[in-house]
């Protein structure tokens, strides 16, 4: 397969960027797009070129760190994937893609396509963290779990922080990513003792680090490789408001 | 002896924290958007009377009853401080949240509902409506010479003249129905979303929300663009 892709080139956070074109052939359609990423850098590196920085770690869809924006979408059109699980074969052969990084005040570039996301770690710091040791594993009833709750508590607990909701936000929020930890947390027993001061906490955190304020669009929960709900963002909600203005917690 | 921390109450302070907060924000944002709903429908049910058929009669003593009864009076004092504030914290939401992507995307990603992204827009275009209805209607009632009538003896202004000849015109009717459509717009994502800020999202309550959304959203359109249509065709 050929493509011409168009990269978006920043030496650093202060450096103003630009589009660079590349055209690649030789791709074969069982590649990730990481892999064709590889390809790509394999061809600068022997031009002496500078190669394309670009974030990932597993490259198996679970530790988040891959993030490009793929002709407009955040990990590429195809629904619940991360980027490194996406293949060439979902594209079109002599395709134009269009590659971005995550653009966001709160995610500034490091360079080319790789953002600095510790804003997320500071969210983590904030609260997202049950503050007892849990020792070893418990016995299984000790602590009675209804089924359906644990579910939506898994169903949360799989964000895995990848910064995709951002990048998909027209407001640039992190709202899905934080309603997610919040809500993993709350839902079970074992995070209840902090809940009111976990969700105020992380709310702060998550506003001071610059992101923009949720208006439920949904663009997070359509670009979430984790499938992650945005009911967790009405649960965030009522879980901060009724912290704020019913408990007796500090805002 | 109690602990100090547990015991004493807090400064004012963490209000503002709260109303400072995305969440705090988005709460008036919601909490002032479910009120003008309300206002809607009672704005609505005032224009109906335009259809009565008695000259404007209805219409008349109804804007009189409005705008000589104390109650009435003062909440709609409250509306027009409400809209003010659903205007102004919104786009100064909308000015925040553009600084939180200072470098923008060469393709923007979309995967949300045309209404949600553009709600600032839709929103700035029922304001200019806003703007152009007052001085016409509202300011010329309460601050400009009008013409009168007499029923039974007691005079009123005349307000549904001033409604006939605006709606005679067909720029004036056109303007409306734009409007009335961004309105729309603006119900059909804004309704749903009110819901969602309060936290307000269940397995058995969100689909009827959502039914009400779209009702409501489509019904209060129908029921203002009833009178322009009808009095411009002359039914
Ligand atoms: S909510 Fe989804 S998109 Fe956002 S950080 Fe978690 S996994 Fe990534
Ligand atoms: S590289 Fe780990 S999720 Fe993509």
């Amino acid at each position: 397969m050929k493509f011409t892709l168009k990269v978006w080139r920043q030496n650093n956070a202060q450096d103003a960027g630009r589009f660079e074109t590349y055209s690649l052939s030789d791709v074969e359609n069982d590649m990730s797009f990481l892999e064709m990423m590889d390809v790509l850098n394999q061809q600068l590196i022997k031009e002496k070129k500078d190669p394309v920085a670009f974030d990932h770690d597993c490259r198996e869809g679970i530790c988040g760190m891959c993030s490009m924006v793929i002709n407009g979408h955040p990990h590429g059109h195809v629904k619940a994937t991360t980027t490194c699980q996406l293949h060439m074969r979902s594209f079109k052969d002599g395709d134009t893609i269009v590659i971005e990084p995550w653009r966001a005040k709160a995610f500034p570039v490091i360079k080319d396509l790789a953002v600095d996301r510790s804003a997320f770690d500071n969210i983590i710091q904030a609260g997202g963290y049950v503050s007892v040791n849990t020792g070893s594993a418990p016995d299984a009833n000790a602590v009675p779990v209804p089924q359906d709750l644990a579910e939506k508590a898994m169903d949360a607990a799989e964000c895995i922080g990848c910064g995709a909701c951002v990048a998909a936000c027209k407001n640039s929020s992190a709202m899905l990513f934080l309603s997610a930890k919040v809500s993993h947390l709350a839902l079970l027993p074992q995070g209840k003792p902090e809940h009111k001061k976990r969700v105020i906490s992380m709310v702060k955190a998550h506003d001071e680090a610059g992101f923009g304020s949720c208006t439920n669009t949904g663009a997070c929960e359509a670009y979430c490789p984790k499938g992650i709900s945005i009911t967790n963002i009405a649960r965030l909600n009522r879980e901060y408001l009724t912290a704020a203005l019913a408990s007796e917690e500090a805002v | 002896m109690s602990n100090p921390i547990a015991a004493n109450p807090y400064s004012l302070k963490w209000l503002g924290h709260f109303f400072g907060s995305s969440v705090g924000r988005k709460l008036i944002m919601s909490l002032t958007g479910l009120f003008l709903c309300l206002f809607l429908l009672v704005h609505m049910s005032g224009n109906l009377q335009l259809l009565k058929g008695d000259g404007g009669r209805a219409f008349n003593e109804y804007a009189y009853f409005m705008t000589h009864f104390a109650p009435i009076k003062i909440v709609s004092y409250v509306t027009y401080f409400l809209i003010l504030l659903h205007a102004i914290d919104g786009i100064a939401l909308a000015l925040k949240n553009r600084q939180a992507r200072p470098s923008k995307y060469a393709v923007n990603p979309t995967g949300a509902t045309w209404a949600s992204r553009n709600m600032t827009i839709l929103g700035i275009v029922i304001l200019l409506f806003l703007v152009v209805h007052l001085k016409n209607f509202w300011f010329a009632y309460k601050f400009g010479t009008m013409p009168m009538v007499t029923y039974d003896g007691k005079e009123y202004k005349d307000l549904y003249s001033i409604v006939k000849e605006a709606f005679s015109q067909w720029w004036y009717v056109a303007f409306y129905l734009i409007s009335l459509v961004a309105l729309c717009f603006h119900l059909l994502h804004g309704f749903q979303s009110a819901f969602r800020t309060l936290g307000l999202e269940h397995k058995k309550y969100t689909p009827i929300i959502s039914i009400i959304g779209w009702v409501f959203s489509i019904g209060v359109i129908l029921g203002f663009a009833l009178q322009p249509v009808a009095m411009f065709l002359g039914l």
